[in-house]
This record gives structure tokens, sequence and C-alpha cells, in this order.
């Protein structure tokens, strides 16, 4: 019989996610992907005013902060027909560049890192073996002997106090772990300073929306006003702020993410054969250049990978019925047919626990087992995330992306079909923040001359007031989030907001099955995974954390009868 | 707290960690600026903190999108993120440990067992009491149970952000899940409620250091709230604030007005009935605050402000405000509206604060009554 893991709480999204895993002779043979949290924003917003709906339902993740803001404001600009102006356009894609980096950052360092390299390890290394070691892969001031020395002291001191805090209990000595001492070295050493860079590249968010997280948008365009005469705008001192948080920023991924990307990839080839999954992929896009309106022009292109056959691309349309969601493994009921798809603009949110009364050691994964929906593009299951945006450029035929994944290629000496893995997604998402951390300085000089030019517009009022509106309408506004694709959908009627739904990346990603028994991307690319030890399975948690998940650890692993496994932690996001 | 001796000091700590003492006096004169203290108080904060063992602390994580822990791991002096991440003791947060599963859990039962009475639990998150607390789940049990385990053997509480302080965007009509503030489900123990969507990073900052480096809870007001930090209006301390002495106003967004800087009232801005330091403050670091980037205040750290109107509607007869006249009149009483302003906030305290009570009550029946339309 197969060992039946249990992995929950799996946090940090706008839900608990939890786990339960089969194995059977070293490997994944099956899965089930639930999230145990509910707080009904879909229902929240009905009702209100379509101006108010981004600050709520902004609060769907305070992790990717900005991305349902955006969409949501895109939404209720699709349906009331506003276009808003150049300069908002390019201040939404800065802002947007500046989470991508952030996000991307954060996420190899603090939630990933730990799951490929070896703090304990570090105490061992050579500091100059380190240093000669970073110097030959970067330009980064910070590699002197010295400085690694320094460093390993402290964290000698900081092992030997015994109070290990947030490292306490990690997979120090794991077979599964192969970094040379050195390798660590530089990873703690950059783990470190990550922790305080994060801090840097958010303050675009502040100049732009006042605060992070949950900085402020406005529908019709953005509330900055520019003013290069006067204190009180948008002038001269803040955009020169920003340029230089963008170069900075800038300057960390390229000399220090992408290498420390490179170098411990390079130990870790194996796991481009692991976690390949389905092999459909879709992007929404994002970054417009000549309007949101003008798809063709976003810098991240948008379409759909079927069966990695990287030949064709497949469009994207939200507004067919090509988009559905189902309910037939979610605590919700539908009004009609239970076991229907609806498209998002119909969508309900009838919530309905069926699951077993707490407290409860196991699902009963035959029921009902997520509070997620289950989405379907035609019927079937995507993958969404940074290696979906940067497969649908490759294959659209984006420069600057093919040569960037053609040096990671080159670099780890692997082939293409390598990138659909565990390694594939973590090293995609390297590619988006180095691709990000470029334009952004484009749209920032895009900004800057418009400016020059005179044009000092930043929002597009003129429908700004009820009275202006339909009687009823409708839109989509869509975006890509760090984790991927992600739309919401609105109604609006006599002013108010009629109906509202979102399907976000972890819906794509992390819902249970649909009707036809197909498995969603976690519940997939978790069959056939290794696990070498059921009493620390390193091997679940990498491939789950290369998606992403926006959930960070915590991971509870229980066996078949429902008793903890002991010797069993976790991931993650250590001092994040 | 004899089971405390063997723990590191603050000050130990930080030296291990490769900090100066420089850096650490550093960072005190920093919270004590903060935290509005006299000069005379640094050395307190100092001394306390030198010699306090590590403050054993749990960090709770129920219906929330983790934006508190988002901000505090922005509090912007070098070594803020270090000392409340490391140099508290954090013993368990859901978010934040490497360890999770049975060590993650012994964790926080260890520190539950060995400092009971002794620890700060921390809540980031409502509880949703509807359908006996199914809607949110950790490890099989009911984020309700998993609180009042852990809130049992705690010290103080401190309810990080708006929805453990007032059940924020959940709480908001028509509430599905019956998100609960956690003030509301426990009885008997001190709770420090740090509401804001999120909370600033150095509030949060400065609320954990003041109860570790006093020993005792801050000052707080009729709310529950800081003093320190909640006892002005975003008005009070707004850069704006001449403007609307003054009476010009933006009058839409990106208008000659607002490019000017004017006040943003007439656009929605809530700061008028706001608690909070945003003016002062200020976010990541001091860079900027929603007002500074253009965008009104929309009042994220009172209760139930998601239902408190919509948020570009200007707050026209706000009870203690000191303006019963619309914004369209105030210029015509500039003198007055000064006079006024100064003495609102000790109106506000008392007899106000409960008329601004019953108004908002008020509005969130009509609110309703418009919904059911």
């Amino acid at each position: 019989m197969a060992e039946r893991i249990v992995v929950d709480p799996i946090t940090r999204i706008e839900g608990h996610l939890r786990i339960e895993a089969e194995v059977k002779d070293g490997k994944i043979v099956d899965a089930w992907s639930s999230s145990t949290m509910v707080r009904g924003l879909e229902n929240i917003v009905k009702g209100r005013d379509p101006r108010d709906v981004w600050a709520f339902v902004q609060r769907t993740c305070g992790v990717c902060t900005t991305v349902h803001a955006l969409s949501s404001v895109r939404a209720v600009e699709d349906a009331l027909d506003i276009v808003v102006p150049p300069n908002a356009e390019l201040v939404r894609n800065l802002m947007v560049s500046a989470l991508y980096q952030h996000d991307h950052v954060v996420h190899f360092y603090h939630l990933h890192a730990l799951d490929w390299v070896d703090i304990v390890s570090a105490l061992s290394a050579d500091p100059n073996e380190t240093s000669k070691l970073a110097q030959s892969i970067s330009k980064w001031p910070k590699s002197s002997p010295g400085y690694f020395s320094d460093l390993q002291k402290r964290l000698t001191k900081f092992v030997e106090s015994g109070q290990l805090g947030i490292f306490a209990n990690g997979y120090w000595g794991h077979p599964a772990m192969k970094l040379p001492a050195e390798v660590n070295l530089l990873a703690v050493a950059h783990y470190l300073e990550a922790l305080e860079w994060q801090k840097e590249i958010v303050k675009v968010h502040t100049i732009f929306g006042g605060k992070n997280p949950h900085p402020n948008y406005l529908v019709g365009g953005m509330a900055c006003a520019i003013n290069i005469e006067d204190p009180g705008g948008l002038n001269a001192e803040r955009l020169a702020y920003v340029k230089r948080l963008l170069e900075d920023a800038k300057t960390f991924v390229e000399q220090v993410y992408v290498p420390d990307l490179l170098a411990i990839a390079s130990f870790y080839k194996d796991w481009g054969a692991i976690g390949k999954g389905f092999g459909n992929y879709m992007s929404y896009g994002e970054y417009p250049t000549n309007g949101y309106n003008d798809v063709s022009s976003f810098k991240f292109k948008q379409g759909i990978i079927l069966d990695r056959d990287l030949t064709k691309v497949h469009d994207v349309n939200h507004r067919n019925d090509d988009i559905q969601e189902f309910v037939n493994n979610s605590w919700y009921d539908y009004d009609g047919d239970g076991d229907a798809g609806l498209h998002p603009w119909d969508g309900e949110t009838n919530i309905n626990y069926t699951g077993p009364k707490p407290p409860y050691k196991h699902l009963d994964v035959d029921q009902k087992y997520s509070f997620i929906k289950t989405p379907r593009w035609k019927g079937k299951p995507m993958e969404v995330g940074p290696l979906a945006r940067v497969l649908v450029n490759y294959v659209k035929g984006d420069k600057e992306t093919q040569e960037e994944v053609g040096a990671v290629l080159k670099y780890l000496d692997v082939p293409a079909d390598a990138l659909f893995s565990t390694l594939g997604r973590t090293a995609a998402r390297a590619i988006c923040a180095k691709l990000s951390s470029t334009w952004g300085l484009e749209f920032y000089d895009q900004l800057i001359a418009n400016i020059k030019n005179g044009d000092m517009r930043m929002a597009n009022m003129e429908k700004w007031e009820p009275s202006t509106w339909p009687k009823e309408c409708k839109g989509v506004g869509f975006t890509e989030a760090p984790r991927g694709a992600l739309a919401h959908w609105i109604r609006i009627k006599d002013g108010k907001t009629e109906n509202y739904q979102q399907v976000v990346p972890s819906t794509w990603n992390a819902s249970p099955r649909d009707p036809k028994g197909q498995r969603s991307a976690y519940e997939a690319t978790l069959i056939g995974t290794p696990v070498a030890d059921d009493k620390l399975p390193l091997e679940i948690i990498r491939t789950i954390h290369s998606f992403d998940p926006c959930i960070a650890c915590s991971v509870h692993l229980y066996d078949e009868h429902g008793k903890p496994l002991t010797g069993v932690d976790n991931i993650s996001m250590c001092t994040v | 707290m004899a089971t405390n001796k063997k723990r590191d000091t603050y000050l130990q700590a930080i030296i291990k960690q490769g900090y100066s003492r420089r850096d650490f006096m550093k960072f005190t004169t920093f919270m004590a600026a903060y935290m509005g203290l006299q000069n005379s108080a640094i050395g307190k904060i100092t001394n306390a903190l030198e010699t306090t063992p590590r403050l054993p602390v749990i960090w709770e994580h129920y219906q929330e999108c983790t934006c508190c822990s988002e901000s505090f791991i922005r509090s912007d002096h070098p070594i803020v993120a270090d000392i409340l991440l490391d140099k508290i003791s954090l013993d368990y947060t859901e978010t934040l440990m490497a360890a999770s599963g049975e060590q993650a859990e012994a964790a926080k039962h260890d520190t539950m067992k060995k400092y009971h009475g002794e620890y700060i639990l921390c809540v980031e998150g409502s509880i949703p009491m509807g359908d006996d607390g199914n809607y949110c789940c950790i490890a099989g049990k009911t984020a309700l149970e998993q609180f009042k385990e852990a809130a049992e053997g705690a010290k103080a509480i401190i309810a990080w952000g708006s929805c453990a302080s007032n059940g924020c965007v959940q709480a908001a009509y028509p509430n599905p899940t019956d998100a609960t503030p956690i003030h509301k489900l426990v009885k008997n123990k001190p709770i420090i409620r740090v509401p804001g969507c999120p909370p600033i990073g150095e509030v949060m900052a400065g609320v954990i250091v003041h109860v570790v480096a006093f020993g005792r809870l801050p000052e707080l007001d009729r709310m529950g709230r800081p003093k320190a930090f909640y006892a002005k209006r975003v008005h009070d301390s707004c850069y704006r604030r001449a403007y609307y002495d003054a009476g010009l106003f933006a009058e839409t967004f990106d208008d000659e007005n607002s490019k000017k800087g004017y006040c943003l009232y007439k656009v929605g801005c809530k700061g008028p009935m706001t608690y909070n330091s945003c003016g002062t403050i200020k976010w990541n670091n001091g860079v900027s605050y929603p007002i500074q980037s253009g965008h009104g205040c929309i009042g994220c750290s009172e209760d139930d402000f998601w239902d408190n109107g919509p948020l570009y509607e200007r707050l026209t007869n706000l009870p203690g405000f000191g303006i019963e006249a619309t914004a369209d009149n105030i210029g015509k009483a500039v003198a007055g509206a000064v006079a006024v302003g100064i003495g609102t906030h000790a109106v506000l305290s008392t007899v106000a604060k409960r008329k601004e009570l019953k108004k908002r009550i008020n509005r969130g029946i009509k609110n309703e009554e418009d919904l059911a339309e």
C-alpha cells in the first residue's frame, strides 16, 4: 500500500494550503491539493462602487501586493471603456517591474534557497575559496575573503549560541543537499543581503502609491499627479529617486541573483527532469507598450502552449467560454448543475463547506476537498507562472527572452526540455526578474521623455462620475502576477458591482481535480517526484516551492494513520 | 523569570550577530524617537534591552493576507529585522520559521508550557466564527481552537493589523464567514490593538520594543491602541493641512489643484477621521505616505473602515470633526477652523467619539439598505 503523506499547512497565501500525497517505492504516485481558508471577498464587493473595488480585492494578498489592485482597475476600465494616459500605464509598468524583482528575489533567497542551500555546511567553507568563486561569477563588490570570513564567524557564533531561531530544524545534512560548503557560504551571505535589499526596491511603490504593502491605485490612471516644478507633485526629486532604486535593483539582480541561481543550479541539474507536469502553459502577458487594449504590444506576450509543443502558441480569450471554473471538488455550490463550468462573468461563490468536522486528520479526497475552485481553458488544465511567461515569449520570438534562455541553457549545459521542470521554473523566475529590471529602466526613460515633451497627464477622469456610465456593462482585467496569470471579471449595473470573480494563479496551479478527473499543476507535477527519505521529504517541498506558491512554509507530514512523521520540517521563509 | 536566565540578552545577541554596541544605540535612539519618548528614555530602553532576556513570542496566522508580516520585515532600520526576528525569541510563526510540521507544533507547545504566563502572542488575521469555524483550518484544527490554545498562557496579546483588530476586509458587509476580531473572543488578557492595513513596519517594531524594554504594555487609548502611534489623526500631522485650512482643495484627481498638492479632502481623504502615524513616521523609511503620493487616506486603521462610506466620497458632516460645514465653506471660516481643529482631539476622545460611533452605525445600516435594494 502506498504511504499517505499529509502536508498541512502550507501558508503564506490568501489561504492555507494542504497537500496529501501517496508515496510508493520512493516516488509520489498520487497527490491532492487543498486550500482550507476562505474569506468570500467576491461576495463582499458585490453592491460596492466599482471604483472602490480595487482596494478590497488588493487585500487578497499582501505578498504579491498590487497585482489584484491592478487587475481590478483594469477590469473596471475595460468595462467602462476608459483608456488610461500613457504616463499612468508607464507608472503601472514600473510598479509591476519593481514587484517582479522584489518578489522573485525574495522567493529565491528566502522561500526557496533553503531547499537547496545547507546553512550548517557553510560553517566549514574556506572563505578564500568562496571569495574566489564569488569573484569568478560576478562583479559584485562584497566578495573579499575578509567579508566571507567575517560572515562565517558571525554564523558560527550564531550556531554555537544553540538558538537557531528560524533556522532551527532545517534540512541541514540531508543527502539531497549537494552544494559544496563554499557555495553554501556564498548563498548565506546573499540570503542576508537580499533581506536588506528587499526593503529598498519596494520604495518605487511608496513613491507612486504612497505605501507598501498595499500601495494605492486609481480607476482611470494613477493618483500621483506630475508636477516637476512643485514639491507637492511627482517632481524631479521623486523621479530621480525612482531611477536610483531601479538601477540599484538591476545591479543586484544581475550581479547577485542571476549568478547565484546559475551557480546553485549547476549542482542540481537532475532537477531538470523532475516536476514536469502536464506541459500546458498559459501567460496573460504584461507590460503594455501601446496601451492595455493592444495586447500585441506587451513585452511579456500573451498565449498558450499545449503539450510542450514549442511550435505553436494558442490565443487567450477572456471573453468567451474558453475559461471556466468548476466546483465539483470544491466547497461551493452552483445554483445549477454542480458539474458544469461557469465563465467568470457568470461565476458564483456560494460557500458550502462539506469537509470533515475539525479537528480532522485527513480530508476525504473522494468528496469535495478544497476552497479553491478549478479553472480550465477549453477543458484543459494550465500551468501558470514565470516558466509559462518565459516559454510563451520564447516561442513568440522575443529576442531578449531567447537570449536569456539560451544563456541559461548554455551555462548549465542542459537541453531545452530541461526547462519543463522544477529547475526550469526556478530558472525562469530569474529570467523574468532580469528582463523586468532591464525593461523597468526603459519604462522610466519613456516616462521622463513624455514629461519632457510636456505630457503631464496621469489620470483620465472623463468617466469618473457614475452618471457617465452605461446602465450595464462588464469588463475583464488581467495581468501576470509574479506567480502567473491573474484576471478579474466584473459586471457593473446601475453604477454598482453586480458580480465579481477573481481567478488567481494559485487557482490554476493549486486547484483540485476537475469533473474529468484531470489534475491541476501542483497535483500533476508532484507525481513521479522522488522522495528519498519519507521522513524528510525535501523533494516535495522543492517542487511545490518551484511554483512560488505564495504559501511558503509549514509543511506538516503524517503517515497513513494520520500520525505525524517525526523529523519533518520545512521549507521556507526563514527570516522573512 | 528564572527560566529565562540562560537566554541571551538583546545586546549579547546583537553582538553575536556581528553588530556593534554603536549599532545597538542607534537602534534604541531611533525607536525612542519614533515612540515619541523623552531623550532620557533612550537610556532606559538601552538598559532594558541589554539586560532583559529575549521575550518568547508566538505569532499566529488566521484569516489574513500576510501584509502585516510583509510590513514588519520592511521596518527600515539596519537591525530592526534582525532584532525582531532573531532577538525576540520568535518561537513560532507559520510564515517565518524554518521548522514546520511536528517540530513547529512542538516548538509552539514547548513555549506555551515553558513560558506559561510569560510569552507574547501576536495574532495576524481574524477568526471566522461562521459554520462552526470551518472557514479556516490549520493542521485540521479551526482557527478558533488554535487561538484559544495559544491565548491561554499568553502574558499579553498583540493584535496585528486591522484583521485581528477589527476584522478588516473579510468582516466588511455582508461578512460571509463571520470574521471576528480577536478581542471579542478572549477575556481577561491584555490586548494591544495595532490596526492598519497593514500597520507601518516601524510602528510594529515600536510596539514590540516597548513591551520588551519596559516589561509592560505601552499606554493605550480607549480603543486599545498604543497612544504613541494612534493619538493623532492623519489630518493633524498632514503636510497638506495648510491647504485644508486655507480652503484649497483638489476637485478631482490629476486636476491643476492636485498637481499643486492641495488638500485631498474633497476626493475622499479620510485623514480627518483616521488615527495613525502615516503623516509623521510615513512609510518605508519615511519615503512617502498615501496623501503625499496623491491619493487620499482610505482610513485603513479605523474600525470597520470598509463600510464607512465609499472611498472617494467626501466626509461631509462627520461629527467631532469640528467642521460641520462642507468643505466648500471652509475657506470662509479659516480662523474658526484652526481653533476648532486644535480642540478636536480632546473632544473626539470623549463625547464626540460616541457620536461618531453612532453615526457610523447608522451609516452602516444605510449601506445595508442600499445593498439590499
